[in-house]
């Protein structure tokens, strides 16, 4: 997993694109609600969230494909608000590719820089190079209609990035590939982000694929953003039980929070009895009364032998078993009034997959507890 | 795929088409055939002489006035072609791309010509340009003019003007339609590589939208290079066209063989022009996504 920790130097201090107090809205419906953004020369940043949450509009407003109501987007430092699509130093990878039908391969790459007026052998010897990098050579004389969905993608983002641009923007881009494709586009986009040192800003509604590939994630619900951060911060220190639950899979523990306790958040639960947690486990100022926990269904375990302890641990019955060859997921019952709670185990070699009804003994530890 | 399910499937092809198909073959074809077979013979008197020869043609390419009034028709029908979808564009592109939610709105106005005979749309060609017409009248009385326009009708261009207006829907729908299947992200694709709205235009919109073009230019030309009522009515001696000339022949004339070589002669340059005119635009013809 891409974590913050790249050799790659990332300058935040110098913001590649920064949106201030943006609002936009279609009709009189807002779907984009005041929202302030910097994002970092040579970040890749994803814009993650739910449809209709506002990020695309957002996109397409970096992009110059629309204006917003009010706010200010600059791009390298230059106030762009009003300029033109075709005045900004983006490009776009649209999420349908928009790959010119009646233009072969060659030609679709070498759109934007039909203008340029080079001579002829620089432009295709240009071209070629943007091929090989995308892995295309060969097809440079291939009409577009017989290209594959992976392909098409892979030209639309030669076609891009032959623009030399400041930032790249991509629209979903690989929504509509398969999943093995899509693995494989994921580990080359990064490749080619970390080669160019461009800035990427990706729209994905798909959580996972913005953990791998994003240096840092702003999370967006309603048309704000309901968390900035580095995929791990998000994964690990959601700040509401809405990002806790579209990141991934989370289990939710209602308790009461009493009160610091030797520098401790001290937190009665039903079903784990009273939790000491340190202060770090929260992202957000919580106050004495109710409270939520979330815990990973990772960060708890079947404990499967007699030898195998934990810091805590309780006995529940099995209510599910989802296998799913590496992993097995399994819902418990807990011994409170909560809900049933979701537990995933790697299949390793001699591990007993356990069945509908069984007890067994689940350990977990305090460490793997956020509070919400 | 078994064979024998594919003889099947052809089979069942051959069944479903069957019927139009015999159809289409003796009241199109045959007609054509019986056609071709007369021009090849000659009218003696009453009766038919029916040996084979290529008097009718040599009359057609001796005498100037079928020349002239071949040449004449294609003309017409060239500009004809170019005003209508010329103007016709404009109109397909404001509705495909301004339409909005008053698109099938706008269609439905454009068939209203429709709701009124051809003939009589002619007749009210007449009565906008005629001598005494909405035109003359109207700039007389406006102090414009102080005698009547005569060079408004009876000659070619009120030929043009009318069949203009009356196969401005048929170019119209055929543009329209390839207009509606562009993708607009194309156009946004074009703009975010650096056109402009103008080139963007001529690099992705006008390209796309060819095969309409195409379709509706043929669909304008063709038929109207045989058009007869329009030249008979609004046309005057100096605006008549060859399909006037075959009719003449056909009946005050009685020479049905020449009129056929005539036919067949129009229909080869009609059927010429098309393929070479396809043949120019082929590489906007070709299988696209």
């Amino acid at each position: 997993m891409a974590s913050s920790s790249t050799a790659k130097i990332i300058d935040r201090n110098i913001p590649m694109v920064k949106l201030e107090n943006i609002r936009k809205s279609f009709d009189d419906l807002e779907v984009v609600k005041g929202l302030d953004l910097e994002i970092g020369s040579g970040e890749f940043f994803s814009l993650l969230g739910p449809s209709g949450c506002g990020k695309t509009t957002l996109l397409r407003m970096i992009a110059g494909f629309e204006t917003p109501n009010s706010g200010i987007v600059s791009i390298a430092g230059e106030e762009m608000t009003n300029f033109d699509a075709n005045e900004r130093p983006t490009n776009m990878v649209f999420q349908s590719y928009a790959i010119f039908p009646h233009l072969n391969v060659g030609e679709n790459v070498a759109y934007g820089l039909k203008k340029q007026r080079l001579p002829k052998d620089e432009m295709k010897s240009r071209v070629l190079d943007m091929l090989k990098l995308v892995d295309l050579d060969g097809l440079y004389d291939r009409p577009s209609y017989a290209l594959s969905g992976g392909q098409k993608q892979r030209v639309a983002l030669a076609r891009a990035l032959i623009m030399q641009p400041k930032v790249l923007l991509l629209d979903e881009p690989l929504s509509a590939l398969d999943k093995k494709l899509r693995e494989q586009m994921q580990h080359e986009l990064r490749r080619l982000q970390r080669t160019l040192g461009i800035t990427f800003i990706l729209v994905t509604h798909d959580q996972e694929e913005a953990l791998i590939m994003s240096d840092r994630i702003a999370v967006m619900f309603d048309g704000k953003i309901a968390q900035l951060g580095h995929p791990q911060e998000i994964y690990e220190r959601p700040v509401t039980k809405k990002v806790a639950s579209f990141i991934g899979v989370m289990n939710f523990i209602s308790g009461e929070y009493l009160g610091k306790k030797d520098d401790k958040l001290h937190v009665r639960t039903s079903s784990l009895g009273e939790v000491f947690l340190k202060s770090a486990q929260t992202a957000s100022d919580v106050q004495p009364g109710n409270v939520t926990l979330g815990l990973r269904p990772e960060m708890m375990t079947v404990l499967f032998s007699t030898n195998e302890n934990s810091e805590y641990e309780f006995k529940a019955k099995i209510t599910n078993v989802s296998y799913y060859g590496d992993m097995t997921y399994y819902s418990v019952e807990m011994p409170g009034p909560d809900d049933d709670i979701s537990i995933s185990m790697r299949n390793t070699v001699g591990r007993h997959v356990y069945s509908v009804g069984d007890v067994v003994r689940i350990g977990w530890g305090t460490e793997s507890i956020v509070v919400l | 795929m078994k064979f024998g399910t594919q003889i099947k499937q052809s089979l069942d092809g051959w069944r479903l088409i069957g019927t139009p198909f015999i159809f289409g073959l003796l009241l199109l074809l045959t007609p054509i055939l019986l056609l071709v077979l007369l021009s090849f013979w000659t009218q003696e008197y009453l009766d038919l002489n029916r040996t084979f020869t290529f008097a009718n043609y040599k009359e057609i390419f001796s005498h100037p006035v079928f020349i002239t009034l071949i040449k004449r028709s294609v003309n017409i029908s060239l500009f004809v072609t170019a005003s209508t979808v010329l103007l016709a564009f404009p109109v397909a592109y404001y509705i495909s791309f301004y339409g909005g939610k008053r698109k099938a709105l706008l269609l439905f106005l454009i068939t209203i010509p429709f709701w009124t005979s051809y003939l009589l749309r002619i007749f009210l060609w007449k009565i906008i340009l005629g001598y005494n017409g909405v035109i003359n009248s109207g700039l007389i009385s406006l102090n414009f003019i102080q005698e009547p326009l005569t060079f408004i009708l009876y000659n070619s261009n009120a030929v043009v003007l009318a069949l203009a207006h009356a196969w401005a829907p048929f170019a119209i729908f055929p543009i329209y339609v390839s207009l509606e299947k562009i993708d607009r992200s194309l156009l946004e694709a074009g703009r975010d590589l650096g056109d402009t709205a103008v080139r963007s235009f001529f690099r992705i919109t006008l390209p796309l939208a060819m095969p309409g073009i195409i379709a509706a230019s043929l669909i304008v030309f063709i038929p109207t290079i045989g058009d007869y009522v329009t030249p008979k009515l609004v046309g005057g001696t100096e605006g008549m066209m060859v399909a006037n000339m075959i009719q003449v022949q056909f009946s005050k004339a009685n020479n049905a063989p020449l009129a056929a070589a005539l036919a067949i002669v129009s229909l080869s340059i009609v059927v010429l022009i098309s393929l070479v005119f396809l043949f120019f635009n082929r590489k906007y013809l070709r299988r696209q996504i």
